[in-house]
């Protein structure tokens, strides 16, 4: 362990930055797209259903395969797989924020506009908090998704702790996969535990007393 | 009342429906200030559309809608609702904001300063009747029927002198319904509120109402005051929804004492001696006498045992006469009166005009006839019309 460490300790650190940089990339543009996508789409109805099933679509290519389609396009490196990912961290925050959103209580939503809000007064005000913990939950499935399948991005030159996982696979070498492994997954847990902690944040209080 | 300005008006309004199902049709509905207007009527008769048209929930798809003398499509529909107040079923209160947030959403969409809200926000937790603690806590901390108070509060934040009100109580035990509507109706009455309210029950909208808008498949079947409707209902519809027992009270309630007041009085004017007072009583088999001036304006009365106790020759009916004496007015009805009469035992009452000249008397025995030609008339009620009613009633109800 001492020993692996003394051998590949700077280079784990910069494998690990890579993989959370390739992952937190992809995931934060997963967010920034799927979100308003998904608020949009409870907009149009009809347009919805064919969105979701394309994204599902989407989400059934194998991921070793969508990463390889990526090459043609985008040749090898950190941008295919960040684009792959980011196709995949979109379904379940997709889906997540078209569910959670339209689940608020319509009665809610009909108060909020006859009291005088504007669309987007009532979208942010209330709908969006009230659909923030289905939201968050989507998020964090995508979050732990990303993180994981990030590692098969060092397939197509990402870099990453995948490095670890496949040299240690084609050196015959334990120590290596395992030390590509434990990070990986300690990153997922640890990501996974902190988003918890965001979404109960951003979750809106209903009783007072509860303190964040 | 008819003096109050209009606040809103239906001409010739009507809703489409995407796919042709029909909300409205033909509606022509006046609306003034102060008033407290009830749309009542079977499910799907289109109360809601056409209240919801009001703050342009709905447009209408003809005719126009007035409201403070403007057309409404004149007005932008969000600054609009701000300016009336909206009220629903199941209260809308917004689950991730305090009370306080929850009643000032609209003067802070009017970006108020905060000061103002505070105030305003105290000021209504009071008119409410919960304790200004509460405006702390959040929805789900509250009772069905405190959620609701805090619902119809809320509505007036913003001094919203219109409110409209969809079913509001329909979801609430009677006792915190009851509660409620005396909370609307202060609101209507002390505030001078203008109150728009759909509701199913016909109890609460006789209760509230000032003015009932009947309406049926999309159409308005009767638009006038709690009243006039349950005296000239407009058809059997109408009738239905009233139902038997009702009419019936009503046709009793809206009885004036004048209806069945007998306008010959035993009466005596102040001048006159006792001597004469006696000569009258006799003549007319009564124990008292009704004492008026020379005008015939209702002094008193005088009775047979305060003559016998105070006889003297030249005393006159003004030294002895008694001043103090029940007395209606001849337009009181006699529903308020009746009980009073029966209660205190009085044999007969004065009845006087408005300038307090003696027109009449009802006696005891004949508001008890009365009451059981009301009884009587129960049994023959499969004909309401045949119903044998003084010459004023009868007469009314041919109009309908
Ligand atoms: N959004 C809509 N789309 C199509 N038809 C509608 C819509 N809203 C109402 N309607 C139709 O318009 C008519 C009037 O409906 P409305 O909701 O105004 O009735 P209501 O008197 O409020 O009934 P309820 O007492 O059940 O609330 C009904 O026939 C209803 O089916
Ligand atoms: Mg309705």
């Amino acid at each position: 362990m001492i020993n692996f460490l003394n051998q590949h300790g700077s280079e784990l650190i910069i494998k690990t930055w890579e993989q959370i940089y390739i992952s937190a990339l992809a995931l934060f543009l997963g967010i920034i797209v799927a979100v308003p996508l998904g608020i949009i789409l409870t907009r149009y109805e009809k347009t919805a259903k064919y969105v979701m099933s394309i994204s599902s679509m989407l989400q059934t290519i194998p991921s070793l395969a969508l990463l390889t389609l990526m090459i043609p396009i985008f040749g090898i490196g950190k941008l295919p797989s960040i684009v792959a990912l980011f196709i995949y961290s979109l379904l379940p925050i997709l889906r997540n924020t078209y569910i959670g959103m339209n689940k608020v209580n319509k009665n809610l939503i009909d108060a909020a506009k006859g009291l005088g809000m504007t669309t987007a007064q009532s979208i942010f005000k209330v709908e969006i908090p009230m659909a923030m913990p289905i939201i968050m939950a989507g998020v964090r499935l995508s979050a732990v998704y990303v993180i994981s399948w990030s590692t098969l991005a060092s397939y197509i030159g990402a870099g990453g702790l995948g490095d670890f996982i496949f040299n240690g696979l084609n050196l015959y070498n334990p120590a290596l996969i395992i030390g590509g492994t434990i990070p990986v997954s300690i990153l997922a847990i640890l990501t996974d535990y902190l988003l918890g902690k965001f979404e109960k944040k951003v979750t809106p209080i209903t009783k007072s007393g509860v303190k964040k | 009342m008819s003096t109050a300005k209009e606040i809103v008006s239906f001409r010739n309004v009507a809703k489409k429906y995407r796919g042709g199902s029909i909300g409205v049709e033909n509606i022509n509905v006046t609306i003034k200030e102060g008033e407290f207007v009830c749309f009542i009527g079977t499910s799907g008769s289109g109360k809601t559309t056409t209240m919801r048209m009001i703050n342009r929930m709905i447009d209408p798809s003809k005719g126009k809608i007035t409201f403070k003398g403007h057309n409404i499509r004149h007005y932008d529909p969000v600054r609009l609702r701000r300016t009336i107040g909206y009220v629903i079923q199941n209260n809308g209160l917004m689950p991730h904001m305090t009370i306080q947030e929850n009643i000032t959403l609209v003067p802070k969409l009017l970006k108020w300063p905060q000061e103002k809200m505070d105030k305003k926000a105290h000021e209504l937790i009071k008119l409410a009747d919960l304790p200004e603690s509460y405006l702390d806590r959040y929805p789900a901390e509250l009772s069905g029927g405190q959620q609701q108070r805090i619902g119809v509060v809320r509505a007036l934040a913003a001094d919203q002198d219109l409110i409209l009100m969809d079913e509001p109580f329909g979801a609430l035990d009677p006792i915190t319904r009851d509660d409620l509507q005396e909370l609307i109706k202060h609101l209507q009455e002390e505030l001078g509120k203008t109150i728009v309210f759909v509701t199913h029950d016909m109890d609460e909208a006789l209760k509230l109402a000032t003015h009932i808008v009947i309406m049926d498949s999309g159409h308005v079947i009767q638009d006038d005051t709690p009243d006039n409707i349950l005296q000239h209902p407009a058809n059997d519809f109408v009738k239905d929804l009233l139902g038997e027992e009702r009419l019936l009270q009503a046709q009793q309630n809206t009885l004036s004492v004048s209806d069945i007041m007998s306008t010959n009085p035993a009466k005596i004017t102040l001048g006159k001696s006792l001597a004469e007072a006696i000569r009258t009583m006799s003549l007319r088999h009564v124990d008292y006498l009704l004492v008026t001036d020379d005008d015939n304006k209702l002094k008193g009365y005088i009775d047979l045992e305060t003559i016998n106790e105070r006889y003297s020759k030249d005393a006159s009916v003004s030294d002895i006469y008694n001043r103090t004496r029940m007395k209606f007015n001849k337009d009181s009805y006699l529903r308020d009166t009746s009980e009073k009469i029966l209660k205190q035992g009085y044999k007969y009452v004065p009845i006087v005009d408005k300038d307090n000249y003696l027109i009449g008397t009802v006696t005891r025995a004949s508001l008890v006839n009365i009451i059981y030609d009301a009884i009587w008339g129960k049994e023959e009620l499969d004909n309401p019309d045949e119903i044998k009613l003084p010459a004023s009633i009868a007469k009314g109800s041919d109009k309908s």
